[in-house]
C-alpha cells in the first residue's frame, strides 16, 4: 500500500520521462524495504502530491561511494527530509566518435532536479578520458565553488576557531586547459580572465554573504604580478562591492592570505577568487579543519547545482564499512540549505557534529574505531530523539 | 711600518679570539658561498665588498638603515653604495641605475618595492630587476626559531623556486573587451637549470629529499614539463630522494604535517605561495629571510617580499629577516665569521620574549631589538682593537 501511495505521490508530482520514471520507482521499492539501518519515518512519502517534496539526483561514485552515500540517505530518512533521491551512474560512455562522453542520464535527471549530490569520482586512467568532475562542471556551468570550512569540535587540529568560506570562480582562470607548445622546450598555458565569469562569482559572493550573516568579502588576488588579469578581476569585485555596501569588502594579496591564514585564520570570513587561487587556498583550509574527509563543497551553477564530497574513492577500504560519511553529510547540509530546507539541514548537521564532539562513536579517521553503519546509526538516533 | 704590523697584530688577534663554534652558525646548517663567476662580479676594494642597498617602500628603509648600523658594530668588511629605487620613482633612469649599480658590485641588499597595480603604466621594478638580472633561483630557508611562538617547533625545509618565468612572465593582453588573457611560459632550459641547483644544494648539504610541485593534472603541458624536467635530473643524484605532489595538496600538507618536507622544488607562483606559507608556519613574515641567486649576482630580501606598509614610521616592524639575509649575504661573500657573529646574536635575542616585537607577540620596539643585539655584539668584537691606538 506505501508503494502504491509513492506511485501516486510520484505521478501527480513528476515530469519524468516514462523510462526514467520506471528506473527509479523499483528503487525507491527497494530502498523502502531495505532500509532496516535507521528506523524510518516514511510519513512524508504518503502525503500524496505535496509540493515539498523535492526530487535530487544522486551520483553515488565509486570506491566508498555508495556506502556514504546511502548513509546520507539513511540519515536524511530518520530526520524527515522532503527529499527523493534519483541515483545516476555517471560512467563514461564511448560516443559514436570514440570519445568517452558522460551518459545521457545525467542530463536528463539534472534537467529536471536542478540540484545534486555527488560522491568521490575515479576518472579511468587511459586515453579519451577527461576529468569527470571537469566534464560535470562544464556540461552545467557550475561558476562557483564554494568550501565552507568550520573547525569541527571533537576533532582537535592545530587551528582552532576557523570559520571561513572560500568562493572559487570554477570555469575559466588557469584551468582553461589552453597550452601550446611554441618550439620543443617552450611550453605556454593561458590564463583566462572573462568580465562576465569575474562579476558572476563575485554576485554570488556577497549574496552568499548576505544570505549567511557573513560580514566581509576578501578578493584575493595577484595584480601585482598579473596585473591585466586579476587586475580585471579585482575591478569586477569592486565594482559588485560598491553595489553592496552593507558587506564589508577588502582585498588581499594571495601570499599575504596564505602567510597570515597559518598564524590566525580567525581573522578570515569570506574569501573570493580566481579558479587556481581558489583550489589551493581552499584545500589549504580544507587542512586547516581537518582534512578532505570532514570538508564539505558545493558548486553553483546557473542552472542548479551540484554538491559534492572532495576526498578520493579510497578504494582500500571500499566495501568494509569503515568510510567516514561526514564530508558527503555537511554537503548534503548545504544542499538543504540552498534548497531553502534550512531546518532540516541545522538538525541533521546538529546531530552529526555532536556526534563527533561527544567522540564515542567515530569512524577510523576520526580517531575511533566504530564502523560507518555504527556512525550513521548514532547520528540517526541523535537526530530522532 | 709600526703602524702597518700593529693592523696586522690586531687582524690577527680578533680573528684568533672570535672563533665562531659550531652553534654559532645560528640554526644554520649550510652556507651559499658564491661560484667563482660570482666571485668575479663581486666589487671587492682594498679588502672591502661593496654592496648596493635598494631600500624600497615601506619599512625597508628603516630597517636598512639598522642592517648598515649592526654592521658597523660588528665590523663587517662591507660599503653600501645607496640606490634610490622606490614606488616613487618611476622614471625608468632610477631602475637602469640600480641594475647597472648592481651589475657594478655583483651583490645586493634590497627592500620591497610596492607595486601600484592600478596604475596601467607602472611596472612591477621587483620583477624587472630580477629578470634583468637573471636570478633564476630564489631561496627562502624556513626552520624554527628557538624561542618564538609558532605552531610547530620542528620545521626544517628549504624552499627552491625558479625566479624568473612561468607565471610571472608578465605577457598579458586584453583578446577582446572584457576577456584577458596571461601567458604562463615554462621552458625545459629553465626547468632544468633550476632542478639542477636543488639537486645540486641538496647533495652539498645533507639534504635527502627533493619534492617537485606542481598541478600537472590540470596543466598538463607547462607542468608536466616542469614535472619531466625534475625527473630527468633526478635521474643523476641516485642518493637523493625525489618524489612529487600536486600544490593543493602540498598546500593541505603543508599545514597539516609540514615536518614531511626536506626540499621543494617549484614554478614561480606555488613557491610564492608555499614560501608564504612556510613563513606563516615558522613565526610570520619578519622573520625569515631570502635570496635570489642567479650566475652572476645575487640580491638579498626578506622570504616573503612584504614591504611592511602599515608598519612604515610605527618602529614596531621586526627587523630579523633583514638582518638574516643579510648574514646569509656576508656569507656568499666569504665573511662566514662575522656573519656567524651577527647570525648568533640575532637568534640570542629574538629568543627571548622581551626583545620580540609584536608581529612575534611581544611587545619591543625595533630600536629595542636592534640595541639588544648590539649589546649582545659589543663584548664579542671588543678584541678589535681600537683601544690599541
Amino acid at each position: 500500500m506505501a508503494a502504491r501511495a509513492i506511485r501516486t505521490a510520484f505521478s501527480q508530482i513528476n515530469s519524468v520521462p516514462k523510462s526514467h520514471g520506471q528506473g527509479v520507482l523499483p528503487f525507491l521499492q527497494e530502498r523502502f524495504l531495505e532500509s532496516q539501518s535507521c528506523p524510518s519515518n516514511t510519513r512524508q512519502y504518503s502525503s500524496a502530491g505535496s509540493a515539498s517534496i523535492q526530487k535530487v539526483t544522486m551520483i553515488p561514485g565509486d570506491g566508498i561511494g555508495p556506502e556514504i552515500s546511502q548513509a546520507v540517505k539513511d540519515i536524511f530518512e530518520a530526520a524527515g527530509a522532503p527529499i527523493i533521491w534519483e541515483d545516476v551512474d555517471v560512467t563514461p560512455i564511448k560516443g559514436p566518435d570514440g570519445n568517452f562522453h558522460l551518459p545521457q542520464a545525467i542530463f536528463d535527471s539534472m534537467a529536471e532536479t536542478k540540484m545534486g549530490l555527488k560522491g568521490p569520482l575515479a576518472t579511468p586512467i587511459g586515453k579519451g578520458h577527461k576529468s569527470l568532475n571537469l566534464a560535470l562542471r562544464k556540461a552545467f556551468s557550475l561558476y562557483a565553488n564554494v568550501r565552507p570550512c568550520k573547525s569541527i569540535e571533537g576533532y582537535k587540529t592545530p587551528y582552532d576557531e576557523v570559520d571561513l568560506v572560500t568562493i572559487r570562480e570554477n570555469t575559466e582562470g588557469e584551468y582553461s586547459g589552453i597550452e601550446h607548445t611554441i618550439v620543443d622546450g617552450v611550453v605556454q598555458s593561458i590564463k583566462l580572465i572573462t568580465e562576465t565569469a569575474s562579476r558572476r562569482v563575485a554576485e554570488y559572493a556577497f549574496k552568499f554573504a548576505r544570505d549567511n550573516n557573513r560580514s566581509t568579502v576578501t578578493a584575493v588576488h595577484k595584480a601585482n604580478i598579473m596585473r591585466m588579469s586579476d587586475g580585471l578581476f579585482l575591478k569586477c569585485c569592486r565594482e559588485v562591492a560598491s553595489k553592496n555596501k552593507d558587506i564589508k569588502f577588502t582585498e588581499h594579496y594571495l601570499d599575504t592570505v596564505c602567510l597570515n591564514m597559518v598564524q590566525d585564520p580567525t581573522q578570515f570570513d569570506v574569501l573570493v577568487m580566481p579558479n587556481l587561487y581558489g583550489d589551493i587556498l581552499s584545500d589549504l583550509c580544507a587542512g586547516l579543519i581537518g582534512g578532505l574527509g570532514v570538508t564539505p563543497s558545493g558548486n553553483i551553477g546557473e542552472d542548479g547545482a551540484i554538491f559534492e564530497s572532495v576526498h578520493g574513492t579510497a578504494p582500500d577500504i571500499a566495501g568494509q564499512d569503515k568510510a567516514n560519511p561526514t564530508a558527503l553529510l555537511l554537503s548534503a547540509v548545504m544542499m538543504l540549505r540552498h534548497m531553502q530546507l534550512g531546518e532540516y539541514g541545522d538538525r541533521i548537521e546538529k546531530a552529526a557534529l555532536d556526534t563527533i564532539r561527544e567522540g564515542e562513536v567515530l569512524t577510523g579517521d576520526l580517531g575511533g574505531e566504530a564502523t560507518c553503519s555504527a556512525f550513521t546509526k548514532e547520528i540517526c538516533r541523535r537526530i530522532q530523539s | 711600518m709600526a703602524a702597518l704590523t700593529r693592523r696586522l697584530l690586531c687582524n690577527t688577534a680578533w680573528r684568533q679570539t672570535v672563533v665562531p663554534s659550531l652553534s654559532s652558525f645560528g640554526n644554520r646548517n649550510y652556507t651559499i658561498n658564491a661560484t667563482e663567476q660570482q666571485v668575479l662580479s663581486c666589487a671587492k676594494y682594498g679588502g672591502r665588498h661593496c654592496v648596493t642597498l635598494m631600500t624600497g617602500d615601506g619599512v625597508g628603509p628603516e630597517i636598512l638603515t639598522h642592517v648598515q648600523e649592526i654592521f658597523r658594530y660588528a665590523g663587517a668588511p662591507i660599503d653600501f653604495e645607496t640606490v634610490e629605487i622606490n614606488s616613487s620613482t618611476t622614471d625608468a633612469a632610477y631602475l637602469e641605475a640600480a641594475l647597472l649599480s648592481v651589475q657594478r658590485n655583483g651583490v645586493a641588499l634590497k627592500g620591497n618595492i610596492e607595486t601600484k597595480f592600478d596604475d596601467a603604466e607602472f611596472r612591477s621594478m621587483n620583477v624587472a630587476l630580477r629578470s634583468r638580472l637573471d636570478l633564476w633561483s630564489n631561496i627562502v630557508w624556513c626552520r624554527s626559531f628557538k624561542g618564538v611562538n609558532a605552531r610547530y617547533d620542528d620545521i626544517d625545509i628549504v624552499l627552491i623556486r625558479e625566479n624568473t618565468e612561468g607565471e610571472y612572465s608578465s605577457l598579458e593582453h586584453e583578446s577582446v573587451t572584457g576577456v584577458v588573457e596571461s601567458l604562463k611560459i615554462i621552458t625545459a632550459e629553465k626547468c632544468e637549470r633550476i632542478a639542477r641547483y636543488a639537486f645540486d644544494f641538496a647533495a652539498r648539504n645533507g639534504r635527502k629529499k627533493v619534492t617537485a610541485i606542481h598541478k600537472a593534472n590540470i596543466m598538463k603541458l607547462a607542468d608536466g614539463l616542469f614535472l619531466e624536467s625534475c625527473r630527468k635530473v633526478s635521474e643523476d643524484y641516485a642518493d637523493i630522494k625525489f618524489s612529487d605532489m600536486i600544490i593543493d595538496n602540498a598546500s593541505m600538507q603543508m599545514v597539516s604535517r609540514p615536518q614531511q618536507f626536506d626540499v621543494l622544488l617549484m614554478p614561480n607562483l606555488y613557491g610564492n605561495i608555499l614560501s608564504s606559507i612556510a613563513a606563516g608556519l615558522v613565526g610570520g613574515a619578519g622573520l625569515v629571510p631570502g635570496m635570489n641567486v642567479g650566475a652572476k649576482y645575487a640580491v638579498f630580501e626578506s622570504g616573503t617580499r612584504n614591504s611592511g606598509r602599515s608598519l612604515k614610521g610605527k618602529n614596531i616592524a621586526n627587523p630579523t629577516g633583514m638582518l638574516l639575509a643579510s648574514c646569509d649575504m656576508l656569507d656568499y661573500l666569504g665573511h662566514h665569521n662575522v656573519g656567524a657573529l651577527i647570525r648568533e646574536s640575532v637568534l640570542d635575542v629574538i629568543a627571548q620574549p622581551q626583545h620580540q616585537t609584536p608581529d612575534m607577540g611581544g611587545q619591543a620596539t625595533t630600536t629595542d631589538v636592534i640595541q639588544a643585539i648590539i649589546d649582545d655584539i659589543k663584548p664579542k668584537t671588543q678584541t678589535r682593537l681600537h683601544s690599541a691606538e
